[in-house]
């Protein structure tokens, strides 16, 4: 049984399995990283449906079955009542304005119906979605020449993005206070969140509380860490997801 | 070191009885039972030695970092509860990168690393006792009892090979998805796919180890203390026993001359 120098006998003989499953599962690994994209379409088509229905959220355990995923970048969920919520608009406008729910509500609303895509890979088909046109509330603070960007502020106090004026004078760019049927919930950003309908969720602001009219285009929270300022689902980021307009 | 304590310096050409790590050293508290003879002293074997242990808990505690991390990017409410996106982030990414490194510096040492390199080739091989275990469905101990099992048992180098390969995969995987841009966007969400998966796999094969540690907590000791009993050997690794025997006869019969 034992050698009279070197290695011990017994640790060199049998077949060598362990190698096989390491080899075995890098093989496996190469096919999934080569076609997991196909094999993961076809189980978000069979996901989703189920996903939708399921009212215990364990679906959401299943990678990218579908839904939302809930992303913070500061430490608990911001939060603030309807009654109490104020967006101020300012920086180089002839009105600065601070708006309640209320005054957002009066204003005319608009409703989309449009999918939400994040830069990650998730999409959430089809999400109902209702508030007012970024235009519109430009428009009521009166934007001064000179002014070609906008920075958007959360009240989760670190979270910040940016769009040109064009941009944000699309007819598909909301401030929006209602989102699957119902007012937008605190973990989807509310009372008050940015719905950027072409562009990646990050381009989406949530908590919204300021919007200033700026000279240039500042990079946002994540745009800092390389995301692209300019986040059009499909032609940006390296991604080329089917367009959500 | 449970090594160095030993006994005197052996002449260079017979570390017959080091590899034989039957130990007769000040090691752990059972020790102190056994201290009147070194024969009883014997009666403990050394199961890991110390560069073995220390790689063992630096992975777990690498692990448990990974999969805090990962539970709070994955889980909506965990990530809604932590927050924090970026921070989790930077700690997932960076406790991933070290994960190889115990591993790797434990292996590559000439003097320390000569027993984990020892172990992992039992792991390797599979003897036909490891099939018969399988067959029986041997996770159950009293299902098994009599096999002559060696050192590991085919669950434990079915989960020792899992591992080695996830390690490699969530690497890969884990780095095509943080450092994206050169790769193109299937890879990525195949990457994804892979890491997901896996991740889950890990998440099962990880509580059952623990779990497995648990039942037996001797067994679970040894992975503090490094010494194992001879009574749990000739129960669960009766061909090891038998080698560590038959070595450190060896060892004492050349010894014998000299003394």
């Amino acid at each position: 049984m034992v050698g009279t120098h070197g290695r011990v006998d017994a640790e060199a003989i049998g077949t060598p399995i362990g190698r096989r499953v390491v080899l075995g599962m890098l093989g496996l690994g190469v096919a999934g990283i080569l076609g997991g994209a196909r094999v993961q379409d076809a189980l978000n088509t069979v996901l989703s449906p189920l996903e939708a229905a399921d009212p215990t959220g364990l679906s959401q355990l299943i990678p990218a079955a579908g839904g939302f995923r809930i992303y913070s970048v500061t430490g608990s969920l911001p939060s603030s009542s309807p009654a109490d919520y104020r967006l101020t608009v300012g920086g180089m406008v002839d009105r600065p304005l601070t708006l309640t729910l209320a005054d957002l509500k009066s204003m005319a609303p608009t409703t989309l119906v449009k999918d939400f895509q994040c830069v990650t890979g998730w999409r959430v088909p089809m999400v109902h979605w209702t508030g007012v046109k970024l235009s519109t509330v430009l428009d009521e603070a009166g934007v001064q020449p000179g002014g070609a960007a906008l920075r958007f502020e959360s009240f989760d106090g670190t979270y910040t993005e940016s769009l040109t004026i064009d941009q944000g004078r699309r007819p598909d760019v909301l401030v929006a206070y209602e989102m699957l049927g119902a007012p937008v919930t605190r973990q989807h950003g509310g009372p008050v969140r940015m719905y950027v309908a072409p562009m990646y969720g990050y381009k989406s602001c949530k908590w919204l509380s300021k919007i200033s009219v700026v000279s240039k285009v500042e990079a946002g929270y994540w745009e800092r860490f390389g995301y692209d300022i300019d986040g059009w689902v499909g032609r940006s980021n390296g991604r080329s997801d089917k367009a959500t307009t | 070191m449970a090594e160095a304590t030993k006994r005197p310096p052996e002449p260079a050409s017979s570390p017959a009885a080091e590899r034989a790590g039957v130990s007769d050293g000040a090691l752990g508290p059972r020790r102190a039972s056994s201290q009147a003879t070194p024969k009883a002293a014997a009666l403990q074997l050394l199961r890991f030695d110390v560069a073995e242990r220390v790689v063992h808990w630096a992975n777990a505690i690498l692990f448990a970092i990974l999969m805090a991390t990962a539970g709070v990017l994955y889980l909506p409410p965990l990530s809604a509860a932590v927050g924090r996106r970026q921070l989790v982030v930077t700690i997932h990414v960076y406790a991933g990168l070290i994960l190889p490194v115990p591993l790797v510096l434990g292996i590559v040492g000439r003097r320390w690393g000569r027993r984990l390199r020892s172990d992992l080739r039992r792991l390797n091989r599979w003897i036909p006792e490891d099939r018969v275990w399988v067959r029986r469905r041997g996770w159950r101990p009293e299902r098994v009892t009599g096999l002559k099992q060696g050192k590991f048992n085919a669950g434990q180098k079915l989960n020792a090979a899992f591992t080695g390969g996830a390690m490699l995969l969530m690497l890969a995987t884990g780095s095509i998805m943080h450092w994206y841009k050169p790769w193109p966007l299937s890879w990525r969400t195949g990457a994804t796919f892979v890491h997901d998966w896996v991740a889950i796999a890990l998440f099962f094969t990880i509580t059952g180890h623990i779990l497995f540690a648990f039942s037996d907590r001797e067994s679970l000791d040894s992975m503090w203390s490094g010494n194992i009993s001879r009574a749990w050997a000739k129960k669960r690794a009766p061909k090891w026993l038998d080698e560590e025997l038959a070595k450190s006869r060896a060892a004492a019969s050349r010894d014998a001359p000299s003394t």
